[in-house]
């Protein structure tokens, strides 16, 4: 696999991430982020063979620690782990401590002790993962942090946009939703910006991060104008509860606005992607014939996702040099 | 026993002096001020060149946290940690458990504080019973009892009308209202300023705006009222506006500003630690333009007084998730130095102007003692040594809480001794100076 693995780009020298953790794209350089990308293709082979199995984590211990409901992440992460041999075990919140009052803080330097390789996290709370990051020598992933950020979400998606599309410089992508609560955003703005794609967001006002100008993406609260002659458009959950926060009038109001509808979407270019997170609120954010139709990739988003993760573990045991040392 | 400081450049605003003048001290006053004041029965303490003596310095908004909180601070630990940091007397709010709305808390307080016989104490009393801002506590109670204002601090007041009760019937005894200015439905879970390291970090805003509302408020009303209203820790821009056009029309209104909203800004949320949760205070540490516009504020004269916020909690309960993580800073040792630091020797003020930051105005805006070093009156004198270096480590602080995003600050200019009735209750012994 190595050989496959470091097949990269002549000017790509490097072959492991600088930092033990991934705690969000903020700390990637581009040379990294298409460091995980070209692994995660090799990653992907796997899954098309019959048995789906290398022995790269072989006596690694990954603990999947979810403090936040997640289906569709942690069942991702569990089969990369189970997909590379390492020993993994999931903590709810609902079985750990943490219902007695535990400290997120003791419940990991409790885990510390018994000498895990890696944590992967999701909790409420933005930040989780940097006090894990300082209270423990096992590698952190971050699988989620309340509205910070979400970096194999966006190392995912930007997989899936290079893989019909070839490269992500020069992209239109156009992010659409709750741009205020996402942390998927956050980490897809810093990762298309640092690869050089054209990033506009939309969204209502209300739900528009402060100085979003900032972050170095267009920001529109017309639809319309954000998916024209785009390549990519993605379209980012709305969650129910924020029309009682008055966020927005009704659901039935955001989707006739901001909703992404058939007709709208043939504004953008005639290969568009279509892309979502998940979950879909279907006729809220996005219209049914849209993600069932044929420029939806959302599927192959669920599947990539396996083979980033993968490659996000593989190379923060040490990648290579890892497995020349077992 | 009598004790002649002599030598040193005195600054006494009050009085019009800010020169090389002797005190006398005699038993808890000061007996003279003069040049060249003879010896006779007193032990002389020979001022080296560069200390400055000034009025005792005092901390109108500080949190002792006793009763209830001892675990985070005491009246005895909050007050040596006030000597240690120049100041001989502090106001310390009402938020404790019980909430200080009743004769029986500050009784209790001042009787710790007496125990402590550290700096002097002025409590300050609560707005409202349990600060629930539903009924007036008994303020004539707690003014006889030794509060000296009244606030409901760590919310506002929760209604105009009861707010302007409250400036009404303070008025009568001449207490002015302190008040935490903040709109509560735009704070709404906000944890960090609104602006661009919240939205970068993910951290829910609060906007200046929502305090400038409560300020908008907090003067109409004492323009209506006539009374006596004072803006607590100030830190937007849009604050300082509202104060400037009610001093400009004439209403009584002051404000203070903390050394963190002179010094830092939201930055500090995203390094050199992200989510350090010693960066999380209410109000927020806020954008540059805010930070820049306190300094101005300072500068101009329309911030009456620097006055710390000191908000001791435990490292347990700022071991956790920021957006988990109680609001506030300990600040009673570090003000001095970072006003010194950032203040006197970037050449925005000069340190007469200090000295009425830290001891004139807090004096005349809670109508106590002190701020002036006039013969007859208390020996309350802090001495500070301007050129001295000074390092800020928080495992040294003589608080019983260490929270400080200051932890390692290099800063020139430090407190030298600090005298409370005569006594020396803190020399610093890297400073040069033997009382």
């Amino acid at each position: 696999m190595n050989a496959t693995v470091h097949g990269l780009d002549p000017s790509v020298t490097i072959t492991t991430l600088r930092s033990k953790d991934l705690l969000g794209i903020a700390d990637l350089t581009p040379v990294e982020i298409n460091l995980v990308l070209d692994t995660a293709d090799a990653m992907k082979e796997i899954a098309s063979r019959p048995i789906k199995k290398v022995p790269a984590l072989r006596g690694k211990t990954v603990v999947n620690l979810f403090f936040e409901p997640s289906t569709r992440t942690r069942t991702s992460f569990e089969i990369a782990e189970k997909r590379l041999s390492a020993d993994t075990l999931n903590i709810a919140i609902a079985t750990s401590s943490v219902v007695k009052g535990e400290t997120l803080a003791d419940t990991a330097m409790n885990l510390e002790a018994m000498r895990p390789d890696m944590i992967v996290l999701r909790h409420s709370s933005s930040g989780a993962c940097h006090l894990l990051s300082r209270i423990c020598r096992s590698a952190i992933i971050n699988a989620g942090d309340g509205m910070h950020e979400h970096p194999t979400q966006a190392l995912l998606d930007a997989f899936t946009i290079r893989e019909r599309k070839k490269q992500l410089k020069g992209l239109k992508v156009a992010i659409v939703g709750d741009l205020l609560h996402s942390r998927v955003l956050r980490s897809n703005i810093l990762l298309l910006t640092k690869m050089g794609a054209n990033v506009w967001v939309c969204g209502p006002p209300t739900l528009m991060p402060t100085e979003i100008a900032r972050f170095g993406v267009t920001a529109t609260s017309s639809v319309d104008e954000a998916v024209r002659d785009a390549d990519v458009i993605m379209m980012l959950r709305i969650q129910l509860e924020r029309m009682e926060g008055a966020f927005f009038p009704s659901l039935r109001e955001y989707f006739n606005v901001f909703g992404m509808t058939e007709a709208r979407m043939h504004l953008a270019r005639p290969d568009v992607m279509i892309m979502h997170p998940g979950p879909m609120n279907r006729g809220v954010e996005i219209a049914s014939e849209v993600a069932d139709g044929p420029y939806s990739v959302i599927l192959d988003q669920v599947a990539n996702g396996v083979a980033v993760r993968m490659a996000v573990l593989y190379l923060l045991a040490g990648g290579a040099e890892h497995e020349e040392a077992a | 026993m009598k004790r002649l400081l002599k030598g040193g450049r005195v600054i006494d605003p009050a009085n019009g002096i800010d020169g090389v003048r002797d005190i006398l001290i005699d038993g808890d006053r000061i007996a003279r001020v003069g040049t060249n004041l003879p010896a006779v029965d007193a032990s002389v303490v020979d001022l080296a060149e560069g200390l400055v003596v000034c009025p005792g310095f005092i901390d109108m908004h500080v949190h002792l946290r006793e009763p209830g909180q001892e675990h985070k601070e005491t009246v005895a630990t909050g007050t040596a940690s006030a000597v240690a940091g120049g100041f001989t007397a502090v106001a310390c709010m009402p938020n404790t458990n019980p909430v200080n709305d009743d004769a029986n808390v500050t009784t209790y307080i001042l009787d710790k504080a007496r125990q402590a016989n550290l700096a002097r104490v002025y409590p300050i009393g609560a707005v409202s019973r349990g600060s629930k801002g539903d009924l007036l506590a008994d303020i004539a109670d707690l003014r006889k009892a030794g509060c000296v204002a009244i606030t409901d601090d760590g919310h506002p007041v929760k209604t105009a009308i009861l707010l302007r009760r409250a400036l009404e019937y303070a008025g009568m005894f001449g207490m002015p209202v302190i008040e935490h200015c903040e709109d509560p439905s735009l704070k709404g879970d906000g944890v960090a300023h609104e602006g661009f390291y919240a939205a970068s970090l993910g951290l829910r805003g609060m906007p200046g705006a929502c305090e400038a509302l409560g300020v908008e408020r907090g003067v109409l009303l004492a323009e209506l009222t006539g009374s006596a209203f004072h803006v607590a820790h100030m830190s937007a821009r849009a604050s300082l506006r509202a104060v400037r056009k009610g001093k400009d029309g004439g209403v009584r209104v002051t404000c203070e500003v903390a050394p963190h909203h002179f010094t830092l800004t939201d930055e500090a949320l995203a390094s050199p630690v992200p989510y350090d949760t010693n960066t999380k205070m209410n109000p927020p540490l806020r954008e540059a333009a805010d930070r820049d516009a306190m300094l101005d504020g300072i500068t101009d004269g329309s911030v009456d007084a620097i006055a710390t916020d000191h908000a001791p909690h435990h490292y347990d309960e700022k071991q956790v998730e920021f957006d988990r993580a109680p609001f506030g800073i300990v600040g009673l040792e570090t003000a001095v130095p970072l006003s010194l630091d950032r203040l006197v020797h970037t050449g925005r003020i000069r340190l007469s102007r200090l000295v009425e930051l830290l001891s004139v105005n807090p004096a005349r805006i809670l109508n106590v003692g002190g701020g002036t070093l006039s013969e007859g009156m208390p020996a309350d004198i802090t001495i500070v040594a301007p050129d001295m270096k000074v390092r800020i480590e928080a495992a040294k602080l003589r608080s019983r809480s260490k929270n400080t995003p200051f932890d390692g600050w290099e800063l020139r200019g430090g407190v030298a001794a600090t005298l409370v009735g005569g006594r020396p209750l803190f020399v610093n012994s890297e400073a040069r100076i033997s009382l």
